[in-house]
Parts: C-alpha cells; sequence; structure tokens
C-alpha cells in the first residue's frame, strides 16, 4: 500500500470521528443552554475549547453567543474543524483512497457529504439543529457500519481504526482536560446539584449517559465517572479503550509487515498508564496532570505513525 | 426534410434490424417511468462519483456528464469493418512513432513535409532512438469516429496520446445492466467488461526486458481535483493497482519506485495520465509538480514502460492528421480502411484562399486545439464571428485547418416530447500490447443534446449513451 493511501484512510477515519464528536458536542450545548443549567453562554465557552476551535473563533468574533458558536461549529469554512470542514475533508480523502474503499464505504462518505453541504448551505437556526445533528449521526454511523461489514480485515483497515481511535481518544482526552476539575473531589460540596449538571455535561458529551446508567445506575460520584471515562474498558470512547485499540492495530500491521515499529511500542507504553492501574491512585497523583500527559503521548503516537508507515515524504 | 442519417429509421420510419429490439421496447414503456429511470440513473452516477470538474474552475461544483438512457446499437458486420479499420489504423499510427523517432524514412520518401516534424511542438527530440518493449508507443487509443451513411464512417481525430472516456463507456453499460435488465435479455449485446482485465493484462505483456516475475503496474494521475479523476481512480481499483502521484514517487537506483507503506518499492510499468509537459521536471516543464524528476532517463534506459510513450502526442495532432491515408498506406502497404475527413491545409495558399472562400460552410480547427474550443462552425456562426475568425485565419494560417461541416449521424435521445434525433460521434477504445491489438466492442457515444448541434463535447453541453455492438 502507499504511504499516501495508509495516511488518507487514517485522516479520512479521523475526520468522521471528529464530525462525530463535534455533533455531540453541540448537541450538550444546546442542551444546557436550553436548560438554563449552567451560566448563560459560558457553556458554548467550554464547547469551543474542547473541540479545540475557541482560539479561531475569537479571532473571529468578538463575543460568545450561542448563535455564532453553532455557526462556527458546524459549518464556518474559516474554522478547519467545523462539521462542514471536515466531512469536506474526509470526503477528500475518500477520494483519494478510493482504490482501497469498498462501494459501499465510498458511498457512504460520498453520499454523507452530499447530504450534510445541502444541510449546511445557510445558517441553521436553533430549531433546526437537533434535526442535523441527528444527520451527522445517521450518517457517519452508516459509515461506520459500511466498513465493519463490508472492509478487509488488512492493512487498509488497520489505518483507518488507527484514525479513529487516536481521534476518539484525543477528544475524550480533551473534555477531561477541560473539565477535570469538576471530577476532583474537593471541588463541590458532595452530591449539590451543580455536580450533577456539570458531570452530566461530561457524559454526555461523550454520548455515555447510558452506558453509565447501565454500569453505575444512579451512584453518581466523580471518582466513578473518572474511572468510567479513562479506565473502563467496556466503555467504547474510554482512555483505555481507545488506546488498547491502537495498540491491538498496531500489532496487526507489525505482524502483517513483518516489523515492529517503534509506534507500537509507544502505544504499548501509553496503554500501561490505564491497564491494572486504580482511579483514586491517579487522582491522587493529579488528575489535570495525567491527562496532559496522556495527551502528549497520544500526540507523540500519532506522529509516530506517520513516520512508521510513510504518510509523507 | 433531414439530410443526416438516421442510425435507427429508415427512410420510410420503420425501425432499422439493429434497433428492432430497442424500439418495440421503448414503444412498450410508460414515459413517466423511464423519466424516472433517467433521474435515477442520474443519482448513481453522482453517488458513485461519476463526476467531472470544468477545466479553470477550480472551486466550481462537480458536474455529472448527462446520460440518455437510449441506447445506441451498432450491427455486428458494421463493427466488424470498423475494428478492421482502427486496428489498421493504430498500427500504422505505432510504425509512423518509431519511424519519426527513428530514421524518419517517410520523410525521406518525400510523403510527409519535413516541417511537419521539425516544427512541431508535439514532437519529443528527447524521445529520438528510443525503442519500447515490442515498439509500441501507443498502448491505449481513441479512435473519433462519425458516421453520415449506412456504410460511411470517418475518422474524426486520433487520441494517442492519454484518451479518457473508457470508464463511461463502462459505467454507462453498468447502468444499463442495472437499470433496464430486461433489454440485455432479449437483445446479445457483446461485453465491454473485460476491458479494465485487458487493459492490465496487456501493461503487463509491455513491462521492460529487465522485469521478473509478475510486473508491477500502476496508474499515474494528476489528483483528485483533475477532471477526469474518477477515470483514474476507477481504472487503476478495476486493475486493481497503485494509484500514484508525482509526490508518491521518486527514482532510486536507476528505477521509479512508489513510497508504500514498507519502504519504496519499483514501478515496471506505468500507465500515466498525466501530459508529456508535466511528466518530468529535469527533462521537460521545470515547474511541475505532478511528474517525477529523472523518470526519463530511467525510461530511456529501459528501466520503466510509460504508456503512453512520451512524444506520441505528433502522430495525433491536427496537422498530421490530414497525412494519415498516406500514414496508414506508407506503413501498411494497403488503402486506409477507414476515411480521413477531407482537409484544406491553412498553411498552403491555396488551401487558405479556398478556405476563407468558404468559411460560412466549413468547420475550422485551431492544429493543436481540443476539447471543441477554439473552434468555428461555418454555417452555425454569425457574421460577426465569421468576420472575427477570418481576421484570425489571415494572421496566423499556419494555426488552423479546415474540414467540411459533415452531416453527423442521429440517434434518438429520451427528451421531453418523446424520443428525438440527435447527432453522435462515437469513441471506441484500443488496447495495443507486444502480444496484439485488442479492440472493445463498443466505445463511447457522445451525442450533442441539443436540437440541431453538432458539438459532442461534454464541456459545451454533450452527453453519453451506453453502445451497443450487437452479438448477431
Amino acid at each position: 500500500m502507499l504511504g499516501k493511501t495508509a495516511g488518507g484512510l487514517f485522516w479520512m477515519a479521523r475526520y468522521l470521528e471528529r464530525a462525530e464528536n463535534t455533533a455531540r458536542l453541540l448537541e450538550t450545548g444546546q442542551r444546557m443552554a436550553l436548560t438554563r443549567s449552567s451560566g448563560s453562554d459560558d457553556e458554548w465557552v467550554s464547547v469551543l475549547q474542547t473541540a479545540g476551535v475557541l482560539q479561531g473563533y475569537q479571532a473571529k468574533y468578538d463575543e460568545i453567543s450561542k448563535d455564532n458558536a453553532i455557526d462556527w461549529l458546524l459549518r464556518d469554512p474559516d474554522n478547519p474543524s467545523s462539521i462542514r470542514s471536515v466531512a469536506k475533508l474526509a470526503r477528500d480523502n475518500a477520494r483519494l483512497v478510493r482504490t482501497a474503499l469498498t462501494y459501499e464505504v465510498w458511498s457512504a462518505v460520498n453520499g454523507g457529504w452530499m447530504s450534510l453541504e445541502s444541510a449546511l448551505k445557510r445558517r441553521v437556526g436553533e430549531r433546526d439543529l437537533p434535526g442535523v445533528i441527528e444527520l451527522v449521526r445517521e450518517r457517519t454511523t452508516l459509515v461506520r457500519g459500511a466498513i465493519l461489514g463490508s472492509m478487509m480485515r488488512c492493512d487498509i483497515y488497520d489505518f483507518l481504526r488507527l484514525g479513529t481511535y487516536i481521534e476518539r481518544a484525543d477528544n475524550v482526552g480533551r473534555i477531561l482536560d477541560v473539565k477535570y476539575f469538576v471530577l476532583l473531589p474537593t471541588a463541590f460540596s458532595v452530591g449539590s446539584s451543580l455536580d450533577n449538571v456539570q458531570w452530566e455535561i461530561i457524559l454526555r458529551s461523550v454520548g455515555a449517559g447510558g452506558g453509565y446508567r447501565i454500569l453505575h445506575g444512579q451512584k453518581n460520584g466523580p471518582a466513578e465517572i473518572a474511572d468510567f471515562l479513562i479506565l473502563d474498558e467496556r466503555m467504547p470512547r474510554s482512555l483505555s479503550f481507545s488506546t488498547r485499540k491502537l495498540l491491538e492495530n498496531l500489532n496487526y500491521l507489525g505482524k502483517d509487515y513483518g516489523t515492529e515499529m517503534p509506534s507500537a511500542k509507544l502505544a504499548a507504553d501509553l496503554y500501561g498508564k490505564f491497564s491494572g492501574r486504580d482511579i483514586s491512585e491517579i487522582i491522587d497523583q493529579g488528575l489535570h496532570e495525567y491527562i496532559q500527559d496522556v495527551l502528549g503521548e497520544l500526540g507523540r503516537l500519532s506522529a509516530q505513525i506517520e513516520v512508521d508507515y510513510r504518510f509523507y515524504e | 426534410m433531414t439530410d443526416y442519417f438516421d442510425e435507427m429509421l429508415n427512410p420510410d420510419g420503420s425501425y432499422r434490424a439493429a434497433y428492432s429490439d430497442i424500439g418495440q421496447w421503448f414503444s412498450e414503456e410508460d414515459a413517466a417511468r423511464l423519466r424516472a429511470k433517467q433521474r435515477e440513473a442520474e443519482e448513481v452516477f453522482r453517488l458513485t462519483g461519476i463526476t467531472f470538474n470544468v477545466y479553470g474552475q477550480a472551486d466550481a461544483e462537480e458536474r455529472l456528464i448527462p446520460f440518455d438512457i437510449i441506447p445506441r446499437v451498432i450491427s455486428r458486420s458494421e463493427w466488424q469493418k470498423l475494428s478492421r479499420g482502427i486496428e489498421q489504423r493504430v498500427r500504422a499510427i505505432n510504425a509512423f512513432l518509431h519511424d519519426i523517432y527513428h530514421r524518419q524514412e517517410i520523410v525521406r520518401a518525400g510523403r510527409l513535409p519535413a516541417e511537419m516534424i521539425a516544427g512541431n511542438e508535439a514532437f519529443l527530440p528527447q524521445m529520438l532512438g528510443v525503442s519500447p518493449p515490442g515498439r509500441v508507443y501507443t498502448h491505449i487509443v481513441g479512435i473519433d469516429l462519425v458516421r453520415t451513411g449506412p456504410d460511411e464512417f470517418y475518422v474524426l481525430e486520433d487520441n494517442a496520446r492519454t484518451p479518457s472516456g473508457v470508464s463511461y463507456m463502462l459505467e454507462n453499460r453498468e447502468t444499463m445492466l442495472k437499470m433496464f435488465p430486461e433489454l440485455f435479455s432479449k437483445s446479445r449485446v457483446q461485453r465491454v467488461s473485460d476491458y479494465p482485465t485487458n487493459l492490465r493484462r496487456s501493461l503487463a505483456a509491455s513491462a521492460p526486458a529487465m522485469t521478473t516475475g509478475d510486473p508491477t503496474v500502476a496508474v499515474l494521475t494528476p489528483g483528485i481535483y483533475n477532471s477526469a479523476y474518477y477515470e483514474h481512480a476507477f481504472l487503476a481499483d478495476q486493475m486493481g493497482v497503485e494509484l500514484v502521484e508525482g509526490h508518491d514517487l521518486r527514482v532510486r537506483d536507476g528505477r521509479v519506485c512508489m513510497r508504500t507503506t514498507q519502504g519504496y518499492k519499483a514501478i515496471d510499468v506505468l500507465y500515466r495520465r498525466v501530459d508529456d509537459e508535466f511528466l518530468d521536471p529535469l527533462n521537460f516543464n521545470p515547474d511541475s509538480a505532478l511528474g517525477v524528476p529523472g523518470i526519463m532517463d530511467v525510461y530511456r534506459s529501459g528501466g520503466i514502460t510509460i504508456a503512453n510513450a512520451p512524444g506520441t502526442g505528433i502522430a495525433d495532432d491536427k496537422a498530421i492528421y490530414s497525412y494519415m491515408p498516406d500514414i496508414v498506406e506508407f506503413y501498411t502497404g494497403e488503402k486506409a480502411i477507414l476515411q480521413n475527413v477531407p482537409t484544406w491545409r491553412c498553411s498552403e495558399p491555396d488551401s487558405l484562399a479556398y478556405v476563407l472562400d468558404n468559411l460560412n460552410e466549413l468547420v475550422v480547427k485551431e492544429v493543436h486545439g481540443s476539447g471543441g474550443y477554439g473552434m468555428l462552425i461555418g454555417p452555425a456562426a454569425s457574421k460577426k464571428e465569421l468576420a472575427a475568425f477570418r481576421a484570425k485565419l489571415k494572421a496566423k494560417p499556419g494555426n488552423y485547418i479546415a474540414q467540411p461541416t459533415l452531416s453527423l449521424s442521429t440517434v434518438p435521445i429520451f427528451a421531453k416530447s418523446g424520443l428525438a434525433p440527435r447527432h453522435v460521434d462515437l469513441r471506441p477504445f484500443v488496447l495495443v500490447s507486444p502480444e496484439g491489438i485488442n479492440i472493445t466492442p463498443g466505445g463511447l457515444t457522445r451525442v450533442a443534446l441539443k436540437k440541431g448541434s453538432l458539438v459532442v463535447n461534454s464541456s459545451q453541453g454533450g452527453g453519453t449513451k451506453d453502445t451497443w455492438v450487437l452479438e448477431d
């Protein structure tokens, strides 16, 4: 396989994952704004921050407003991570690697881009936002299903998976980076309603409210939620889950190509930060430092994958 | 009232034999259902991504080439004659290219003026003395044909550089099979679907002598913003080979290699869809980012086969075109089976005088133009346009050739009012390798969708049709 193709697959998957994550953040932001459970437009600041697009937003707008924040996240061409931008990037990458994709996957990506392009032609009002978010969810789910059901399990699949899990881990890592303080035991008096709201925001941003309740019932607590998002491998968006998948896919590649690459070693080290660890120990040693350390390692791992598999010159 | 040959109907209004099944089918069909099918076909084309970007409009929307659902039908006997003529012509073109880049016997024999070669931009001195495997220069050829009568076909143009459109031939058939399976159980149509397999075989057979084992083939594309990118990806996908861009390639140890996830891997045969000029910044246009620095040196030393060979444009140049009957005869020793359209070379004073006198009846083309741009269709031009073109002709006569306005045959399209005749041409696709010549039965039919129009180019309102060659 061409190095460029591996890179195209990796980025196609990253952008698709990003579209889905941004849609979820938007949904959370809108919900919080509607239930007025947090102070005015503050929630949009943290949504923009979590999506990693706050700086760009501030360069364009002087004030944080709901409408502008939604537009920036959803369809602003100046925001390279807006849903419209990443849908286009995912589709461009899919065209680039067209020969590596099945018709099912290609047409799911292309069809998704076509319908998003038409849904995002004009500003989306509050009233239509839920429909657009649903569209993003549906379309990315269709692509995921097509990948699962029609792609060969070979290096092509591994590179798609690597892109998905790097992006996913990065996204969850950033949510935790922005919100870590509400997971500290000393932040608020236990059981206050403010706590509950903040915890709900976190769970919703990763689309895991339901999963959490199945496992923990109504027992909300900062340690339980931190454990769920960081260490619980039953949870398909936890840092530990994503990292294990990264390690597995890098090992498949190593086996397939007959060479162990440095990125596999990095992934194994990163996985060591989760595997067999205890959440209270992590919190005691400093949750914020831990999360930042993980985010840094993820960035290094992504860069090493690019080098190991010759994505670029 | 019409002077055009109608491929479907006899002068008395009855169906010609080849169209009897189609005619009957259509008369029993419900127009609303067909219209729905037509829209469905367009949806399929969009979803599949069979779209093109118009040159010079980087941000413009991707466009579809309109597809018409009424197939064009060619009988077996008509095709047999055509394919004999095509094979003869393609053989001659390759012999001509070998001669032009070696001893130039045809010039020595006085059959072709030396200045047609020496002063021609399409002639590449870098190719002098180069003999590709099997002396095959044009591995993939598209011959543009038009029809004017029951037994009259003319070659309008040879495409010996990087002919495009074959993906439309294949996708049009796939679409028809999906939408109207009943048509194919009635009529026995020769298959076109072997083309990608044949292309790969043909390219592999053209590998350099030094190749060991199964040759590594790749398709070179200018990238996803090229108007024909869909076709490049389609062909690579169908052949199961890599689709590469210039920046994936580099010359290493005398070979052209592609950057894979496991290091550099040598390519034996490169089917390039990049023009000569951009192929090698060291040997041609130094600003090109689309090519591979040094590929020409590898090529000349036999380290790679480039398909088509650089410099094949000298054979399909419009100025050379008028000499094709001589060229065919010179290299095959036979009269050309396919006719050339009579052509006036405006570089010759007598011809120029004739062309200027009869401008309103002629088609005038730029010698190096393509895609129907810079062309004058006399009968359709206004007085003002004629005057403007007259001035251009006088200023640079050598830049133009002129031909009579041909009465292109018509084939029905499915128009608002039902079946309506429209003018068509035909581009059959030919594969050449040291093992032989393979012509896919059928080709790309381009149709001028506007009533009365003779311009079939997709860039100017043309569409395409599935093209059938019947089994019997």
